[in-house]
C-alpha cells in the first residue's frame, strides 16, 4: 500500500516536490531495509527510459527558450525543466516498485491477500503469473540449449540469431499451451475448485501503527490527486 | 463401495476414434491393481476416466459408467471426487501447483483447498511427508526439484488429500532404484493402513508382483487379462502386449527351458 500510493502521488502530481519527496523518503526506505545492492538492477533496467525521456524532452520539447544547441540539435529551458521533472517523476514511480519487490515475497502477499478476502482463484493468478516468468526463461533456455545441441546457430550475428527465434517460439508457446491441459486437470484433481476460503497457513502482523500508515497514505493520496485535478495545488514548488 | 469402470468407451474431443473400448475395471478399498501395457496402449487415458477428469475437464465423449464408490463422475462435483480419488501424473512438475514457496506448501496446497482446520492441515502435510521420506527438501523450492524429487512431492500432495482410490499414472518412472522401494513400501503401507485402493500403471512389472494383488493388461485400449498377479504376469503372453515379464519370471523361464528345476529360494517375493 505504501508502494502504491507513492507510486500514485509520484506519477499524478505535477512539480518538483512531489516526486523529489516520494523518491528521498523510498530511498531511505529501500537503504533502511538492507536492499541498496539489490535495488541497482531495478535503477539499470530504467535508466533507458529515463534516457530517452531526458533526449526527448530536452531537444523535442515544444518551446523557444533555447538553454543551449548541439548540432542541429536545439535545448529548450522549458525542455529541460520538462525532462527533470518527468526523470524524477519515473525515478521515484520505479523505486517504489523496487521497494514493493525487495521487501515482499510474493507467498507473503498472496496469503494476506486471501486472508484479506481475494478468492483463490484470482490469489492463485497472481502468484502463478509472477512464478511464470522464471518458468518461461528456464525453459526457452532448455529449448535453445536443445536447438544448439541439434546443430542450430544461436549464437552468431543478427541474422542468425532471427533464424534461431522460430525454433525457439514454436516449441516455448506450444508447450505452454499443452501445459495448461495438464495443470487444469491437476488443480481440478487437488480440490482447487472447492468452495469457501482456502486455510490460512499463517497470520501476518498488522499493527495499529502500520494500519494508520496505511488509511493516512490513502488519504494523502486522495486528498493530493483530487487537489491536483482541481488545479488546487499550484503553490507547490 | 469400489471404484468401477462399466463398459467404458472414450474418445478425446477432436479425434476420430476412441482410445479405450468397453473397459470393465473394479479397484476395491484396500487392494492394489496394476495395469500394464504399451506405449499408447490407453493407460494414461484409463487413469484420467476413472478419476473423473475426463471428459468433465478435459472434453471428449464417454459412453459407460465411471463410479466412485456412490458417486457418479458424471455428476459429482470436481471437489467431491478430489476427495475420493487422488492421482499422480506421468509428469510431475506439471502436477505441482508452482504458487508454494516451499516443498511443504506444495504438499499442504490440496489439504488447505479443502479449507480444513489448520492443525489438520499439519498433520497431514507431515504425514505424507514422512511416508514418503521427503522431509530433508521440505523446505526447498518445488521448482527446483530434479525429477525424481518432483515425483515424490507430486505423490505426497496426493496422498495429503487422503483419498479413498489413489490411481498413479507411472509414480516411479523418474526414480532410482532406491526411490522406487520408497515409492513401493509408501504405496503398501498406504493400501493396508488406510485402507485405499490404488490403480497403479507401471512399466517395471517387478515393482508390481512385489506391490499388487491384481493385474490387468490393456492393449489399444482394450482389457485383454485381469487377474490375480501372480497368474497376470506369469502369462506367456505378456510380451506380445509389449510387457517385459519381472525378472524373476524371466529367469525362471530360461531356467526351466534349460532343464533346470526352479528352486524356491530362488525367488525374490
Amino acid at each position: 500500500m505504501v508502494a502504491l500510493t507513492t507510486a500514485l502521488i509520484a506519477l499524478g502530481v505535477r512539480g518538483w516536490s512531489p516526486p523529489l519527496i516520494v523518491l528521498l523518503a523510498m530511498l531511505t526506505l529501500v537503504l533502511y531495509a538492507g536492499a541498496g545492492r539489490r535495488y541497482l538492477p531495478y535503477l539499470l533496467a530504467t535508466s533507458p527510459i529515463l534516457l530517452s525521456i531526458i533526449l526527448i524532452n530536452t531537444f523535442l520539447y515544444p518551446a523557444n527558450d533555447v538553454a543551449f544547441t548541439l548540432g542541429p540539435l536545439v535545448a529548450t529551458a522549458s525542455g529541460l525543466t520538462a525532462a527533470g521533472q518527468a526523470t524524477l517523476r519515473v525515478l521515484a514511480f520505479a523505486t517504489s516498485v523496487a521497494l514493493f519487490a525487495l521487501t515482499t515475497r510474493t507467498d507473503e502477499l498472496v496469503d494476506d491477500l486471501e486472508r484479506r478476502g481475494l478468492g483463490r482463484r484470482a490469489a492463485f493468478v497472481v502468484s502463478t503469473a509472477i512464478g511464470t516468468v522464471p518458468r518461461m526463461v528456464e525453459r526457452a533456455r532448455e529449448i535453445v540449449e536443445a536447438q544448439r545441441a541439434r546443430g542450430l546457430d544461436t549464437q552468431g550475428g543478427v541474422r542468425g540469431r532471427v533464424r534461431g527465434l522460430l525454433p525457439l517460439a514454436g516449441p516455448l508457446v506450444l508447450g505452454a499451451l499443452t501445459e495448461v491441459e495438464q495443470r487444469t486437470m491437476a488443480l481440478e484433481a487437488r480440490a482447487f475448485s472447492a468452495p469457501g476460503h482456502r486455510t490460512v497457513l499463517r497470520p501476518y502482523p498488522d499493527s495499529a501503527r502500520e494500519r494508520a500508515l496505511r488509511w493516512g497514505l490513502t488519504v494523502l493520496t486522495i486528498v493530493l490527486l483530487v487537489g491536483e485535478v482541481g488545479g488546487a495545488l499550484g503553490w507547490l514548488p | 463401495m469400489t471404484l468401477t469402470l462399466e463398459r467404458v468407451s472414450y474418445r478425446y474431443a477432436g479425434a476420430a476414434a476412441p482410445v479405450l473400448h468397453e473397459i470393465d475395471l473394479t479397484l476395491e478399498p484396500g487392494r492394489v491393481l496394476g495395469l500394464v501395457g504399451q506405449n499408447g496402449a490407453g493407460k494414461s487415458t484409463l487413469c484420467v476416466v476413472a478419476v473423473g477428469l475426463a471428459p468433465r475437464t478435459i472434453g471428449g465423449e464417454l459412453s459407460g459408467s465411471v463410479r466412485i464408490d456412490d458417486a457418479d463422475t458424471a455428476t459429482a462435483s470436481a471437489p467431491q471426487l478430489a476427495q475420493r480419488a487422488g492421482i499422480l501424473f506421468q509428469e510431475p512438475h506439471t502436477q505441482l501447483a508452482s504458487s508454494a514457496p516451499s516443498v511443504w506448501e506444495e504438499v499442504a496446497f490440496g489439504p488447505r483447498n479443502l479449507a480444513l482446520p489448520l492443525d489438520d492441515v499439519v498433520e497431514r502435510t507431515w504425514s505424507a511427508i514422512d511416508a514418503l521420506g521427503i522431509g530433508a527438501i521440505a523446505e526447498r523450492d518445488p521448482g527446483r526439484l530434479s525429477g525424481g524429487q518432483a515425483q515424490l512431492v507430486a505423490l505426497a500432495g496426493v496422498l495429503a488429500l487422503r483419498p479413498r482410490y489413489l490411481v498413479l499414472d507411472e509414480p516411479t518412472s523418474q526414480l532410482d532404484p532406491l526411490g522406487t522401494r520408497l515409492v513401493g513400501e509408501a504405496l503398501a503401507r498406504a493400501a493396508q493402513s488406510t485402507g485405499a485402493g490404488i490403480l497403479i500403471v507401471e512399466h517395471k512389472t517387478n515393482l508390481l508382483a512385489r506391490l499388487c494383488n491384481e493385474v490387468a493388461v490393456i492393449s489399444d485400449g482394450r482389457l485383454v487379462l485381469n487377474g490375480n498377479s501372480d497368474e497376470v504376469l506369469a502369462n506367456a503372453r505378456l510380451t506380445e502386449w509389449g510387457v517385459a515379464p519381472p525378472a524373476e519370471r524371466r529367469l525362471r523361464r530360461t531356467a526351466e527351458s534349460a532343464g533346470l528345476a526352479w528352486q524356491a529360494e530362488w525367488s525374490s517375493t
